[in-house]
């Protein structure tokens, strides 16, 4: 495949893994300026999931059209999956996550076949709901622990040389896991299929007429872009040890996944990229920032990264569609081939 | 290119009902491999619905649509292309976001031959040039004016290398200088040996292009023949009798 | 578990289902008006709630009267957003709407978090209840019910008998055509969004006077909103009552059967299958 021989394709790989391995870097006392390795380490591994999710996200989103407002529900499914499995039966967690991935796969695929004959904000609500009932159902699913959810007995960290490796081996899988999604997501877009895809965004029925199969194409879009959260799902749960569905399948870090996108320019490669890193950021600066007071009136801007969210989703969608990568792109056509 | 049949389409008693309204009333047309194959009418006829049932957009409720030899009645959009049929829009639908160049190779990767991209980039520039577009390949089809947009739409059609070409007022919103333009690109097709059915209204050049023409007024067939026949035909006179213009065209004898 | 039993949910069921579906109104009447499809009609739900815990507890006002000025709020509230947000993309394809929409309800969801908290929260309405038949009915439902007739009848007079409301009645059947007799289609749609969220508020009002709620329970209610709306056709303000009261009813009987921790899959179910089999819902769409 041709995406091999781009400059852009290993440069945008390059640049994502060399952030990802500061934190080892500065371990190894390669780069002693940096002193923060540990925390450092955490908020990238966080970092790293939510640009998987992104970048999952805008497969069927930014590529196909099609707005997945409960893509969260493939995380959750993950998530669920590989626990289930590492606690049970002891399967190593890797292996749990590929199997975790795959059946996320297979469950789009079979709710994705009629769901996906939705057009528009009819399949974006069908998509609120799946993960709704998804959430419900995990709620009163006993084998799962139902509304508690599960947690790991420590003994199981032990397989892997302690708490402290089984948290280097999350961090690694998850560098893993979203370089594949990033380079997944850059050889759709250059590929055959890509090309199909966006043609069903601009227009299905026109599509359809120059020869494209939506209804396949749709699908096999969705599936691929369900596997690669529930990979990040996977890793995310067996590194905290514990699942509930509450957190498996938050809405709200879902659609915090599609303001990332748009953020950062749906339908590119690197858009969910910069989205994730600007939107994470923000949320940081405003959780840790001091409480403010206005005469009687504290006011804590812990929680105000909703209101953020929404303003800047807002902005986006009234002003700059496009958004930030989108925008450069239709602004300065140079750039074009390097910033996918 | 040549089919080896001596019919490229059959269209057998189609009816295609929309609730209440009758859009086609058991229409029958044949169509020869090569020929370029005019279809006119007033506003409303029926003749974009014939397009529609033909490609698969929509079955008939009745009839059978017999594309060399085969049966394709109700076959899907996707299905009737990959068989050699490729259609353009009465209101071009370009694929906005992607560049003319991109456009045209969704055509050639999905059309007949079903080409993988690189091959298919190539038939894309080929086309390009062909219908004069080259120096517009990296424009957003969004940005294209009408003319520009047409052409692009014939080029997306053409890319699929078809058997058969669906022309859907493809002349409509042109200037005189534009229209000379695209009966030039639509003879060159017709050279290269494919199929032509084109609906048109602006007369005298479905008249002068066309082998055949077939008349369609509320869904119903009122004429076929050669166009010094239809022209001619008293009936097709008087269902442009709203549309004074082409009347006065027909009495002064179209051409 | 008897008849009784069975009578006395369906009569909870009809109640709340009433109340369900004024809120459905609001959501069905912006989407037929507009096509748009309001994802802030949640937050709207928990602002109505919000402003009568705000009036009864920080100023001590009747709860019923604060209701009144959450009608006013919400109708205020609701223009204010058509042309914040939806107005520059009225035009553009459903899902800009959509996205829209969501902003605001981020935005609306996120300040409330910010001021209230995510801790439940009630007020205190102390009225007499009825004995009918084996079963007895709170003050509260009656009252509530009543004002939701009220409101509704008021909203048919408005939309079949005055001029404006034609007027929105044309605009939502004909846009263009509309402005071709004259009427100011954004000012017509702005007054048709503060409608839909000002039915959206008061049913929160309601609601708070029956039951706890939070900041996050406007997505409970935005749920049971949509479900209604696509059981009753979307575009259909009587579909969406009568869906309001079947969805209610329904809601009630089940809790008898299955642990209440259910009713929300059932729901969500009901909903996704409703999409994909009958889109125009039970009563047919507008």
């Amino acid at each position: 495949m041709r995406s091999f021989r781009n400059l852009s394709f290993w440069l945008i790989l390059l640049v994502v893994a060399l952030v990802a391995l500061l934190p080892t870097l500065a371990d190894s006392a390669a780069l002693p300026f940096l002193t923060n390795a540990a925390t450092m380490r955490e908020n990238l591994f966080l970092l790293l999931m939510l640009v998987t999710l992104a970048s999952s996200i805008n497969i069927i989103m930014g590529y196909t059209g099609y707005v997945s407002f409960g893509h969260i529900v493939f995380f959750g499914l993950g998530g669920y999956f590989a626990f289930y499995l590492v606690q049970t039966y002891s399967v190593n967690v890797l292996l749990a996550a590929l199997a975790g991935g795959i059946g996320a796969s297979l469950i789009a695929t079979l709710i994705g076949i009629p769901v996906l004959r939705l057009r528009g904000a009819y399949f974006a609500l069908a998509t609120i709901g799946i993960n709704e009932a998804m959430r419900a159902f995990m709620n009163n699913f006993d084998p799962f622990g139902g509304a508690l959810g599960m947690f790991f007995n420590y003994a199981v960290y032990d397989s892997y040389g302690g708490a402290k490796n089984a948290g280097e081996l999350a961090y690694y899988a998850m560098i893993a896991v979203t370089l594949a999604t990033i380079a997944t997501s850059f050889l759709i877009k250059k590929s055959k299929f890509g090309l199909g895809l966006l043609a069903i965004r601009e227009d299905q029925d026109a599509s359809q007429v120059l020869g494209i199969d939506p209804a396949r194409a749709k699908v096999i879009a969705y599936a691929i872009s369900a596997f690669f959260p529930a990979l990040a799902g996977a890793i995310f749960f067996f590194k905290n040890g514990i699942i509930e569905p509450g957190i498996a399948f938050d809405l709200q870090r879902s659609i915090e996944g599609l303001v990332m996108v748009m953020l950062g320019g749906y339908g590119t490669v690197t858009g969910p990229i910069v989205g994730a890193v600007v939107y994470d950021r923000l949320r940081s600066a405003l959780i840790t920032s001091p409480p403010i007071t206005l005469g009687s009136l504290t006011v804590n801007l812990s929680n105000f990264h909703l209101v953020v969210a929404g303003i800047l989703l807002l902005l986006v969608v009234l002003f700059v569609t496009a958004g930030f990568v989108g925008w450069l792109r239709n602004r300065f056509p140079a750039v074009r081939r390097f910033l996918e | 290119m040549t089919a080896s049949h001596s019919k490229i389409l059959q269209v057998d008693n189609v009816s295609k009902r929309f609730g209440g309204l009758l859009a086609l009333d058991r229409v029958s047309l044949t169509v020869a491999p090569g020929e370029i194959f005019g279809i006119i009418g007033p506003n409303g006829a029926g003749k974009t619905t014939l397009f529609n049932v033909i490609n698969g957009v929509y079955p008939p409720q009745q009839g059978r649509i017999t594309f060399r030899g085969e049966d394709i009645t109700g076959l899907s959009p996707f299905k009737a292309s990959h068989r050699g049929i490729a259609r353009t829009h009465q209101v071009v639908r370009p694929l906005g976001e992607l560049t003319v160049r991109e456009n045209v190779t969704v055509g050639a990767c999905y059309g007949r031959e079903n080409l993988p991209l690189e091959k298919a980039e190539q038939v894309a520039d080929e086309v390009l040039d062909f219908v004069g577009l080259t120096a517009r390949k990296d424009m957003l089809a969004s940005k294209l004016n009408v003319a520009q947009k047409k052409r692009l739409e014939m080029a997306r059609a053409l890319a699929a290398r078809p058997i058969l070409l669906l022309l859907d007022e493809v002349l409509a919103g042109l200037n005189p200088q534009e229209v000379a333009d695209m009966l030039t690109v639509i003879r060159k097709i017709r050279d290269q040996d494919v199929t032509i059915i084109m609906i048109e209204h602006l007369m005298h050049a479905v008249m002068n292009l066309s082998d055949r023409v077939f008349v369609l007024d509320y869904g119903a067939k009122i004429a076929e023949g050669t166009p010094q026949e239809v022209s001619n035909d008293p009936r097709v006179i008087e269902a442009y009798l709203g549309d004074p213009q082409v009347a006065r065209r027909f009495m002064e004898g179209a051409g | 578990m008897g008849l009784s039993t069975l009578f006395a949910s369906s009569i909870d069921g009809l109640t709340l289902g009433f109340i369900y579906g004024l809120a459905a109104m609001g959501l069905t009447l912006i989407f037929g008006v507009m096509r748009v499809i309001n994802l802030a009609h949640g937050p709207v739900i928990m602002l109505g709630m919000y402003t009568v815990f705000v009036l009864t507890t920080e100023m001590g006002m009747n709860p019923y009267l604060a209701i009144v000025l959450a009608v006013v709020l919400g109708l205020l509230l609701g223009v204010v957003m058509y042309f914040i947000a939806v107005h520059k993309v009225i035009n553009a394809p459903e899902l800009t709407t959509l996205l829209a929409t969501f902003a605001v309800n981020l935005m609306i969801v996120g300040t409330a978090t910010v001021i209230f908290t995510t801790t439940p929260h009630a007020i205190d309405v102390q009225l007499p209840s009825f004995q009918v038949g084996p079963t007895t009915i709170l003050g509260t439902r009656i009252v509530a019910v009543l004002i939701a007739g009220i409101v509704t009848a008021a909203l048919y007079y408005f939309l079949y008998r005055t001029r404006t409301g034609k007027s929105i009645r044309a605009v939502a059947n004909n846009r263009a055509g509309a402005e071709l007799m004259g009427i100011n289609s954004s000012v017509i749609l702005g007054l048709s969004f503060g409608l839909g969220t000002m039915l959206a508020a008061v049913s929160g009002g309601l609601i708070s006077t029956l039951f706890a709620f939070s900041v996050l329970s406007g997505s409970v209610y935005e749920t049971k909103s949509f479900v209604i709306v696509v059981l009753g056709g979307l575009g259909n303000p009587t579909g969406a009552l009568l869906g309001g009261i079947v969805l209610g009813v329904l809601e009630a009987i089940t809790t008898i059967f299955m642990p209440v921790a259910w009713v929300p899959v059932i729901e969500y179910v009901i909903f996704v299958l409703i999409l994909l089999v009958r889109p125009t819902g039970l009563f047919g769409a507008r």
